[in-house]
């Protein structure tokens, strides 16, 4: 189901479509069949306008049995087209996904236009010729799917045969197979009498420019690697699989072209001390993890943040505690990020708004980490990972220089001073093993300032602190305001971070339509947070805060300046609907 | 680049802060002597180490290095070695350390096969937090955390080392100060990951624990030295030998025997079987116990492979165009 999303996704992106999309799928591979805890579903929403979210309410739902019908169904606009493999109704299946009667007889989609097909008879009959046997012919279905939506929403046909040959070119029964189902599903549209209604979806009108439809996980990689090149730095990245990471991995094990060394380690406390050992030796060293992983590695940010050497962590969140609910999103590591480590340990953190905004937020966290000499926290989660949206390609040619020259003389008269600090960012100079001269030892003891040797002395430990802590606070001074997108006699603010902007924005939107004033604003930077934050929200009423926590934000706005936030917190795996910050932004403005 | 150093160019300007009398203070004195010998460039060297007392290392070495956590050296030093494949690249740690709380990433990098050298100081005790118990402490040892005695049973390093894939391992002792070094140079001109065990006394907390191996009355009963394409034999006049049989080491009488029928040891076996046997003498150096190259063959290094690949690459497909990378799944123009 999910490959069948992902092209009909595709094929919509290049047909000139704005969408968003929300893959989502059980925690186990071959999760248990026909029950709720097994369905897999892919929403997309495609405009022929700019969209910021997958939609709440789907105008179509194609269940492909009972449990995905009856997991989905309430999310379904009121009377939305529903189209249903029949084929799957029997009384076990429907029981399994605990009908106690066939909701296809019993008058449960009376308030939907129904178009029944038989998926899995029309699926076998097309394949009978291609001699693919067995299981694997009922496999095709999904692609009998997508040729009845292909259809039903004018998708030009061709990219997606193509795709298949590309995809299933290896194995030519499989290829016949899917291709076969496709062509049947769409022809079924053309043919039959079932499809009154088709949707035409033409072109949004965006921004000229070039596009390309990616992921959250794919744009953090490309991140990576652009930003290796925007610093002149090779690029080392070690991880250990864990979902929903993994893919930024896969990704940038496939660029070797670009001299990206990848390494899987064994496991997460590993990846981070690879990492580490690659800054030290010079590269833009990166590791990628979830929350479960952010907590084993929290002791080598320490070494990272004591050695004062450039890193890049990604946090890739999902629903926790503990394995949680680890293919589902939630923006619950915020405060361990911020404080999960030992000791005084102050790092920047930034977060990834969108896919679209990936790329250049990828960018901007190495840019802070190599100046400043620090490890740098960058937050996405498994919303943005897994979810596509067209991105604006950026002008590749015109990529800041971040790159941070490496120490190769002494500092001092007669010998190098590895923690001599720069007055203007606080930052100590980064001599590589190879430069002669130079050699120095770092570690994980309290540093003398200056010297670096190994210090027990107080009053040293106590300037050393309040050095880190002043180096990071003073990046305050090097990022941008934040921006307020607000409307004159607005007495709400939506304050949000991360993924949630995109249902922020369109809920915004909605209040505007109804004729109601409100603002808005976005934190890409949470440590330190924009100058002028304090002052944008002290002047506002009042400032919602929604996150897919329990509110961890408004818990650091309310610590930092003591302002009386309102919380808006969701954790069931899965984004804001518009609707919800609708409502709560409604019942804000009239209290 | 080479130039000529001598010890004291290997030397830091920090104070070493062991324990009066502790076999740190020999085994520094030896890597510091090679070191100088090799005529390698002290910036081009690098140091890693954990947590423990002589994981201190680093600090007294004018290399580069660093001290950084509880049992993660081999990390460390692995992505340094794998970034930077023209480093040297050297591990110093502990029994705790790279046996307890690092055991996952030691046996990893020795998998790996990249090309870092790991002196595992074996004292058989925790010195740094005073006296406890460690992986290698003999069962039975009464210790602050075991005062009934240990109920543990130790690891034995060598096997441990041959039992994950490493492609160079070794055996020595502080106190001898030739064969450490002879140790130090085969592994230095070993590919890929070493491992060399290094007997260290502890004089505070584990005082003379190998003194079957160094007393003067008992070390020439107790030390075989293993010798690559020579029967094995140990004793003042070599009269014991190692037979290997049903893949199990057995000590026998060479005038019962006959040295041709003894075990030939050969370092370069492609099977560690025999490597392993001889390793399973002694699981603690309290009778006959092998010291010397247990193991040592060629194999790739995960570097070199890495770098092979993206070469491979880079030529097939052409260095890396970001424009390309990110409209490699399709992209589309808005007018
Ligand atoms: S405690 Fe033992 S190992 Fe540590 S420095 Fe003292 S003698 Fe050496």
């Amino acid at each position: 189901m999910q490959l069948a999303g992902a092209r009909f996704t595709e094929a919509s992106a290049i047909f000139g479509n704005d969408l968003s999309t929300f893959p989502s799928y059980p925690a186990e591979i071959r999760a248990p069949a026909d029950t709720l805890g097994g369905v897999s579903t892919f929403q997309v929403h495609i405009a022929d306008r700019d969209i910021l979210t997958p939609g709440d309410h789907p105008d179509v739902l194609v269940a492909m049995n009972p449990a995905a019908l009856k997991a989905n169904l309430a999310d379904l606009q009121p009377a939305g087209t529903l189209v249903v493999n029949t084929d799957a109704f029997t009384e076990r299946r429907w029981t399994k996904a605990g009908y106690t009667a066939n909701p296809l007889e019993d008058g449960t989609l009376d308030a939907f236009t129904v178009l029944p097909v038989p998926m899995e008879e029309l699926t076998k009959k097309a394949v009978e010729e291609t001699g693919l046997k067995g299981r694997g012919v009922l496999r095709s279905k999904n692609f009998l799917a997508l040729g009845v939506l292909a259809w039903m929403y004018g998708r030009p046909v061709e990219p997606t045969i193509k795709w298949i040959e590309s995809k299933f070119g290896s194995t030519p029964e499989v290829l016949a197979a899917n291709t076969n189902a496709f062509k049947a599903g769409y022809n079924l549209g053309i043919t039959t009498e079932v499809f009154r209604h088709t949707y035409e979806v033409k072109p949004a009108k965006m921004e000229p420019g070039t596009y390309a439809n990616v992921t959250g996980n794919q744009a953090v990689a490309w991140g990576i690697i652009a930003a290796g090149q925007a610093a002149k730095l090779p690029v080392f990245y070690a991880s250990y699989p864990i979902t929903p990471a993994s893919d930024i991995l896969h990704e940038l094990a496939r660029r070797r072209n670009f001299g990206v060394r990848t390494f899987q380690a064994e496991d997460e406390i590993g990846a981070a001390g690879a990492a580490l050992g690659a800054a030290f030796g010079g590269h833009l060293a990166v590791t990628g993890t979830s929350g479960p992983g952010l907590a084993l590695k929290s002791e080598t940010i320490s070494l990272a943040l004591m050695t004062e050497l450039p890193m890049l962590i990604v946090d890739v969140q999902r629903g926790g505690p503990s394995t949680g609910l680890p293919t589902k999103t939630e923006q619950s590591d915020l405060l361990m990020a911020l404080y999960g480590r030992h000791g005084e340990s102050p790092l920047p953190v930034v977060a990834v708004g969108s896919p679209s905004d990936a790329f250049e937020t990828t960018i901007e966290a190495v840019r802070i980490a190599l100046k400043y000499m620090t490890p740098v926290i960058l937050l996405s989660d498994g919303y943005i990972a897994n979810g596509a949206e067209p991105w604006r390609l950026p002008d590749l040619e015109a990529l800041p220089d971040i790159s941070v020259p490496f120490q190769t003389e002494l500092n001092s008269p007669d010998r190098y001073l590895p923690y001599l600090r720069d007055p203007a960012t606080l930052s100590r100079p980064w001599a590589i093993p190879g430069t002669a001269g130079l050699q120095h030892r770092i570690g994980g003891l309290e540093k003398v300032d200056g010297t670096g040797a190994v210090g027990y002395d107080g009053p040293n430990h106590e300037l050393m602190t309040d050095y880190r802590e002043r180096k990071i606070a003073g990046i305050a001074d090097d990022i941008p305001d934040i921006e307020v997108d607000g409307e004159e006699g607005a007495t709400v603010l939506v304050l949000g971070w991360g993924s949630t902007s995109s249902a922020i924005h369109a809920a915004v939107r909605m209040v505007r339509h109804q004729g109601a004033k409100v603002a808005r604003a976005h934190l890409r930077h949470l440590n330190p947070f924009p100058r002028n934050l304090g002052e944008v929200l002290g002047s506002y009423q009042k400032v919602l805060v929604p996150e897919l926590n329990r509110g961890q934000l408004w818990r650091l706005l309310r610590a930092e300046y003591l302002l009386d936030c309102t919380r808006f917190s969701k954790v069931q795996g899965e984004p804001f609907k518009t609707g919800e910050i609708r409502d709560k932004i409604l019942e804000l403005i009239e209290a | 680049m080479t130039e000529t150093t001598t010890r004291q160019d290997w030397q830091s300007n920090q104070e070493v802060r062991w324990c009066p009398g502790c076999g740190d203070y020999t085994i520094l004195a030896s890597v510091q002597n090679f070191m100088a010998d090799l005529g390698v460039a002290r910036e081009n060297t690098v140091f890693v180490s954990g947590i423990g007392c002589s994981s201190r290392f680093p600090y007294y070495m004018n290399t580069y290095g660093m001290h950084s956590i509880h049992g993660r050296a081999p990390a460390i030093a692995s992505g340094l070695a794998v970034a930077r494949p023209d480093l040297s690249v050297w591990v110093v740690t502990g029994d705790g350390d790279a046996l307890s709380i690092g055991g996952n990433h030691l046996i990893h990098a020795m998998r790996r096969n990249v090309n870092i050298k790991v002196l595992l100081f074996n004292n058989q005790i925790y010195g740094l937090t005073k006296g406890q118990y460690s992986p290698t402490s003999e069962k039975g040892k009464r210790t602050k955390s075991s005062p009934m005695g240990s109920v543990d049973t130790p690891f034995n390093p060598v096997s441990l080392a041959l039992g994950a894939e490493a492609s160079f391992v070794a055996r020595t002792i502080d106190m001898d100060r030739d064969h450490t070094v002879a140790m130090l140079e085969a592994a230095s001109q070993h590919q890929g990951s070493a491992f060399i065990e290094i007997y260290q006394n502890c004089n505070v907390f584990n005082d003379k624990a190998f003194e079957a191996l160094t007393g003067k009355e008992e070390r020439s009963e107790n030390r075989i030295n293993l010798e690559h394409g020579k029967p094995v034999t140990f004793g003042p006049n070599d009269e014991h030998g190692v037979m290997i049989f049903d893949g199990t080491p057995h000590i026998v009488e060479v005038a019962e025997v006959g040295l041709a029928s003894l075990h030939v040891h050969d370092a370069h076996a492609e099977s560690p079987a025999a490597a392993f046997a001889l390793s399973r003498l002694a699981h603690g150096p309290f009778g006959p116990t092998p010291i010397g190259v247990f193991r040592d063959v060629p194999r790739s290094t995960y570097e070199a492979d890495l770098d092979r690949q993206i070469l491979d690459a880079q030529t097939s497909r052409g260095p890396g165009n970001l424009q390309d990378l990110v409209t490699s799944s399709g992209s589309w123009v808005v007018e």
